[in-house]
């Protein structure tokens, strides 16, 4: 039995389906990460979890009890706000320690769990501050340490790193990870920043138009995406519309408009249309002058595509490139910028050709 | 630089505006008054002395200085007739301005909540009744009020009096008149306050196990705090001072200082009591006013 299972949830808003009829295990110490376009539901899926919105149909157990209909109040679960929700006439340690006092802790223990958030979120010395008084990444750890301190089994967090400049956001991905591991607590959060979800979950579920489209580990969510959408969606992608001419030892060979005959690995389980698309990733497409020389191998397959470079992007680490087939289709690339001083860039108006192996190639049918 | 100087002198002007107005028309007329509260009454137009009479000199000047006196403040204070007016202004004021906080309270609370489209429609009935003339909603209440008015033809009818109620001259019905007049007064502060309110912040307090009535307690109250106190002082400082409504509404054997006021300037002809009781009373409205001050720009600041 997993901690948390969500079984059949649905909810609208007037016509509006926020929610469609969603199902999701998670397990306990679980970090789990809701991520999807804005407006697909997913902060509708966290609010109902915290019992903020009440599900028009579906069941959510947790522990195995139904908490659908439980007031947010009486639930085992607390919610990290994406604005932080800080009480603005309470102090940092009153804004901790509001939670322990509903649940009728005692005063001692209070000030002995406070004292334990502050120094697990590092705030020693900001305890008589009010919120106004705090930068806001100081903010962000007072209200984690404010939904962490009554222990939840479950502890939401909708879009924590939104408000936080690249450097402090990275930083803090790394503390809360950190922490989630050294409390053994189930995380749930909410973003729309696929690079965070794939920094921090261990397993990503992607949302679209109130459903679960997909639920993966980050590297099977990037390697094999569960269909084009979300090709597009995880990451950079090319995409070769074609169909299957022939199929041989594992070896589909797919003829596209834009890039000529390809030959790409069959995974499991096995292709059944016949009009599919070709994926390919641009840090896996391979740019050099002359072609690379076919490997007898099977599995070394090789395509090569002939083109010209119209773009050049030096983004310091890696360096992308635009190549533009004679077809007219465009193919990009991307490489790792491995020595610093690079004798192979590639300028614009060089011709090249673009290669990629057969494994590299993903075939999607939807 | 020339450009500079054309655009500096009705910025400067425009600084120093609301400063000359107060001057102008507040600190002078103060001066007047307090003149006159410091003299004494007499037979003459006008009906005190000394008048300083500019024209006639220094030693003129100075001879009619030497003149003013205490003497009307120390009648204040020995004359229970005074005190007593000054005490029930204070107990009405803060009578009427607690019941304007129980009954504005909820309703400002409940106008925050409404959709979006219908808080203007609420605010409308709020603001509404104002478009007439306020002395003709306090005779429309006389006319409730009174022997054979429309609220004892009520009770008699449905049978819950047997014969008709005396509701006019009474404090009750005073009171009813205070809290009728200055209800938006009270609504509209507390409802800025709590419209302006953080919704996510309730929905914390839940989430933190605070159900509704805690959390409104613990977060909704204390944060629309600044509220209350506007609203507050806002319905009693003019409380304090008011004159129409206990006039035509409250029995005549107990006045506020605005009655008496009116009784020394117009019945005794007293132009220096009566100037002294307005000058005691402004002493007493200057702490409350102050704090007000202080409350509104505690909010300004808040804000931005």
């Amino acid at each position: 039995m997993p901690l948390l299972r969500i079984e059949g949830v649905a909810k609208s808003f007037g016509n509006f389906r926020a929610v469609d009829k969603l199902s999701l295990d998670i397990r306990a110490g679980e970090f789990f990460a809701l991520l999807g376009p804005s407006g697909c539901g997913k902060t509708t899926l966290l609010r109902m979890l915290a019992g903020f919105e009440t599900p028009d149909e579906g069941r959510i157990l947790l522990g195995g009890s139904d908490i659908a209909q439980v007031l947010p109040h009486e639930r085992p679960v607390n919610m990290m706000f994406q604005n932080y929700a800080l009480f603005p006439h309470l102090s940092v340690r009153d804004n901790i320690a509001f939670g322990l006092k509903r649940a009728g802790m005692a005063r001692r223990d209070i000030a002995g769990r406070v004292a334990e958030m502050v120094a697990l979120v590092k705030l020693e010395g900001m305890e008589k501050r009010k919120p106004d008084q705090l930068s806001g990444g100081q903010r962000q750890r007072v209200a984690l340490a404010r939904s962490l301190a009554r222990r939840p089994q479950v502890l939401l967090l909708d879009e924590p790193l939104a408000a936080l400049d690249k450097k402090l956001r990275e930083s803090t991905q790394g503390e809360l990870m950190e922490l989630q591991r050294r409390l053994g607590m189930t995380f749930i959060i909410v973003t729309h920043d696929q690079e965070e979800a794939m920094t921090m979950a261990g397993r990503i579920g992607v949302m679209d138009a109130g459903r679960l489209v997909q639920v993966a580990t980050p590297r099977n969510l990037y390697e094999a995406p569960a269909s084009r959408w979300i090709a597009e969606f995880v990451g950079d992608i090319n995409l070769f519309n074609g169909e299957v001419t022939s199929r041989e030892n594992g070896r589909l060979t797919v003829a596209t408009p834009d890039a000529g005959r390809l030959a790409v690995s069959e995974l499991w389980p096995p292709v059944t249309r016949q009009v599919v698309a070709v994926a390919i990733r641009p840090e896996k497409v391979k740019l050099s002058r002359r072609a690379p020389a076919t490997d007898g191998g099977a599995s070394q397959a090789i395509n090569r595509l002939e083109g010209v470079v119209t773009d050049v992007n030096y983004l310091g680490g890696v360096t992308s490139y635009r190549v533009k087939l004679e077809t007219g289709a465009v193919v990009r690339a991307s490489m790792a910028n491995t020595a610093r001083l690079d004798v192979d860039a590639y300028l614009a108006g060089q011709r090249v050709v673009a290669w990629f192996t057969a494994d590299d190639c993903l075939v999607l049918e939807q | 630089m020339s450009a500079r100087r054309i655009f500096a002198r009705p910025a400067r002007f425009a600084a120093i505006a609301p400063y000359l107005w107060m001057v102008l028309f507040f600190l002078v007329p103060f001066g007047f008054v307090l003149k006159i509260s410091l003299s004494q009454t007499a037979i003459a137009q006008p009906p005190y002395t000394p008048v300083f009479d500019f024209t006639e000199g220094r030693a003129a000047l100075a001879a009619a200085f030497a003149q003013l006196s205490f003497d009307n403040f120390r009648l204040l204070i020995s004359d229970n007739l005074y005190i007593l007016s000054y005490l029930r202004s204070l107990v009405v004021a803060v009578t009427a301005t607690l019941i304007l906080l129980l009954i504005g309270y909820p309703i400002a609370y409940g106008m925050a909540r409404l959709p979006q489209r219908w808080q203007g429609v609420a605010m409308m009935l709020v603001i509404v009744p104002f478009w007439t003339s306020f002395l003709i909603r306090i005779y429309a209440w006389i006319n409730i009020l009174q022997h054979d008015g429309l609220l004892n033809q009520v009770l008699l009818a449905l049978h819950i009096v047997s014969a008709p109620v005396v509701w006019l001259s009474t404090d009750s019905a005073m009171y009813l008149g205070i809290v009728y007049s200055y209800l938006p007064f009270m609504i509209l502060p507390l409802y800025a306050t709590l419209s302006r309110m953080d919704a996510s912040l309730l929905e914390a307090a839940g989430d933190l196990g605070a159900s509704p009535l805690q959390a409104f307690w613990l977060v909704t109250f204390p944060l629309s705090l600044p509220g209350v106190g506007a609203g507050a002082l806002l319905c009693f400082i003019p409380i304090v001072g008011e004159f129409v409504i206990p006039d035509l509404l409250a029995g005549s054997n107990s006045l506020m200082i605005g009655q008496t006021l009116w009784l020394e300037f117009f019945t005794n002809k007293d132009w220096p009591v009566a100037s002294a009781a307005a000058v005691a009373l402004l002493l007493l409205l200057v702490p409350p006013l102050v704090l007000y001050d202080r409350l509104q720009r505690r909010q300004l600041e808040a804000n931005s």
